[in-house]
């Protein structure tokens, strides 16, 4: 990108210095960029609140403007005008920086994410094509968990210490299927930026191709939002508030519309690795229509999102580490080896396309089917493995309870 | 030149990103009251004064944790440059990546033997 799109405008506008033109160029991208999210946010809180409530069979806001949309503005005020108190005990720098980095660290994701088609060099608008955007988004989501570490250590206090003992175990641990389960896109596409992912989806969406790492992938980012059922970082019951116990104003709004804005980045990285991102009808023709698509698909995942955060309780502390460990991270190498090893026997054999960017539906229907097929196999015996363990865990239950009887009646 | 664009845009929206934020909390800093007292600011546990030391050792535990899961994250930033390049690789050097993946596999069956992986 020598200085083209928004640059050259500039360029032509008067502004002769082609580096500084450059830079206002990436200036007004960065401000267009990340107004999507910003603004997204404010109708988050509202749809948040709105589906908890549907789920738990209450109204939520209704009344600050038609259906209480206009809630999120009275909160801002009140967040705005309430008094915000530093614990002596507390590190001050630490302490304030702490919500300004989990919000930026959230904002940041976005600069990867293609929003729609466009005729140029990257292939669709997007803040920056970068060849290794899957990387760029790890690394910056997970300032987000130092972040919250920072906050429940500077804050000095026990509860809020106990969270960021846990963000380490916890958030830390998710992030090993979240990557594993990264490496299924980049294998299919040939390419970890995030234009090329949807490029390759333009005959076949990877959810078909590989639901169990798309599964993967959407239940290691609901752990690493730090969301119920594994939203042990914040626990009300145990922790009071976790790590943001002693956080009030609009330090503490920080942290809460950092994490719904995490979550629906969460829902648009899934749409844009394994559900076609701005793929969909006439994306090209009309190319807002592809934003359109995004969003939407995006809203989707967001709302099983929130609806697995609402029906499904708090897990135990070893409990949850368990599932990571001795479930999700097995499981997700060995997802990575059987896929990789079947692309590879099928593109030998010449089943399957090299390239699927550049394949037509005829090419990819074979894969798809038996990559479907395979995973149905994992799934199958998973569940198998889960009813197993679940009996064995009756009858040792039953054991236990029949001793204890046997016993009282000793007595 | 492009590729040094590209993270020039990545360094100013990094740089922009913080701004966000901070702006309301600034402008929340200018409109609210502030009118600090001692038992204000005390540490908000209870109600009852803290007692002890509240920046402690992290138990080894969370140490291990960390440990194992450095080990499975810088393996498998070697595994992406395998992954990008799948769709040209040769049979050799698939090999190669797959042989990879069983030493990861065989760091997990490591821990998973040891029981560090257990909560304790």
């Amino acid at each position: 990108m020598d200085c083209i799109g928004l640059c050259k405008l500039i360029f032509d506008a008067g502004v002769r210095n082609q580096e500084l033109a450059r830079f206002i160029g990436s200036l007004i991208g960065v401000l267009l960029v990340s107004g999507v999210p910003l603004l997204t946010v404010i109708v988050l809180i509202w749809v948040e609140r709105k589906v908890a409530a549907r789920i738990q069979d209450r109204i939520a806001p209704n009344r600050v403007g038609p259906f209480g949309l206009l809630q999120t503005f009275a909160d801002l005020a009140k967040l705005l005008i309430k008094e915000d108190i530093t614990p002596t005990a507390a590190d001050r720098i630490l302490y304030n920086a702490a919500p300004i980095v989990s919000f930026a660290s959230v904002v940041a994701i976005w600069a990867v994410i293609p929003f729609m088609f466009a005729n140029n060099p990257e292939g669709a608008i997007v803040g920056v094509d970068l060849d290794i955007g899957v990387l760029y988004f790890v690394a910056v989501a997970s300032l987000g968990t130092l972040a919250i570490m920072t906050a429940g250590w500077a804050s000095n206090n026990k509860y809020a210490l106990l969270g960021a003992f846990r963000v380490v175990a916890l958030l830390v641990s998710y992030e090993i299927p979240l990557v594993f389960a990264l490496i299924i896109p980049v294998m299919f596409a040939g390419s970890m930026s995030l234009v090329d992912i949807v490029e390759a989806q333009s005959h076949m969406w990877f959810i078909f191709m590989a639901p169990v790492a798309a599964l993967l992938f959407f239940t290691s980012s609901q752990a690493e939002t730090g969301r119920a059922p594994f939203d042990l970082i914040e626990a009300e019951s145990e922790l009071v508030a976790g790590f943001n116990i002693e956080y009030s104003g609009m330090k503490f709004g920080m942290f809460f519309a950092a994490e719904f804005l995490h979550v629906f980045t969460n829902g648009i990285l899934m749409a844009i690795l394994f559900m076609g991102g701005y793929l969909g009808l006439f994306y090209q023709a009309i190319p807002p229509l592809g934003f359109l698509w995004l969003g939407l698909k995006g809203a989707v995942v967001y709302f099983v999102f929130l609806w697995l955060r609402n029906t499904v309780p708090r897990l135990r502390i070893d409990q949850v580490m368990g599932f990571n460990w001795f479930f999700l991270v097995p499981v997700s190498i060995i997802n990575v080896i059987l896929t990789s090893l079947i692309l590879k026997l099928m593109q030998v054999s010449g089943f399957a396309p090299t390239n699927f960017a550049t394949s037509n539906l005829g090419e990819m229907l074979p894969l798809t089917i038996v990559m479907l097929l395979k995973d149905v196999v994992i799934i199958a015996f998973i569940l198998g493995r889960l009813g197993q363990e679940g009996r064995r865990a009756r009858i040792e239950e039953q054991r236990a309870n029949e001793a204890l009887t046997a016993a009282a009646v000793g007595d | 030149m492009s590729v040094l664009n590209e993270w020039a845009f990545v360094g100013v929206f990094l740089l922009l990103a913080p701004i966000f934020p901070a702006l309301p909390i600034g402008i929340a800093w200018l409109l609210r009251p502030n009118k600090p007292n001692v038992l204000k600011s005390q540490t908000y546990e209870c109600g009852v004064e803290t007692v002890g030391d509240t920046w402690v050792q992290f138990r080894v535990q969370y140490y291990i944790y960390g440990l194992v899961f450095l080990v499975f994250d810088v393996e498998m930033v070697l595994l992406f440059p395998w992954a990008v390049a799948y769709n040209q690789l040769d049979l050799f050097a698939f090999g190669a990546g797959f042989l990879f993946i069983f030493l990861l596999a065989d760091a997990l069956i490591y821990a998973w033997k040891k029981d560090v992986l257990v909560w304790k």
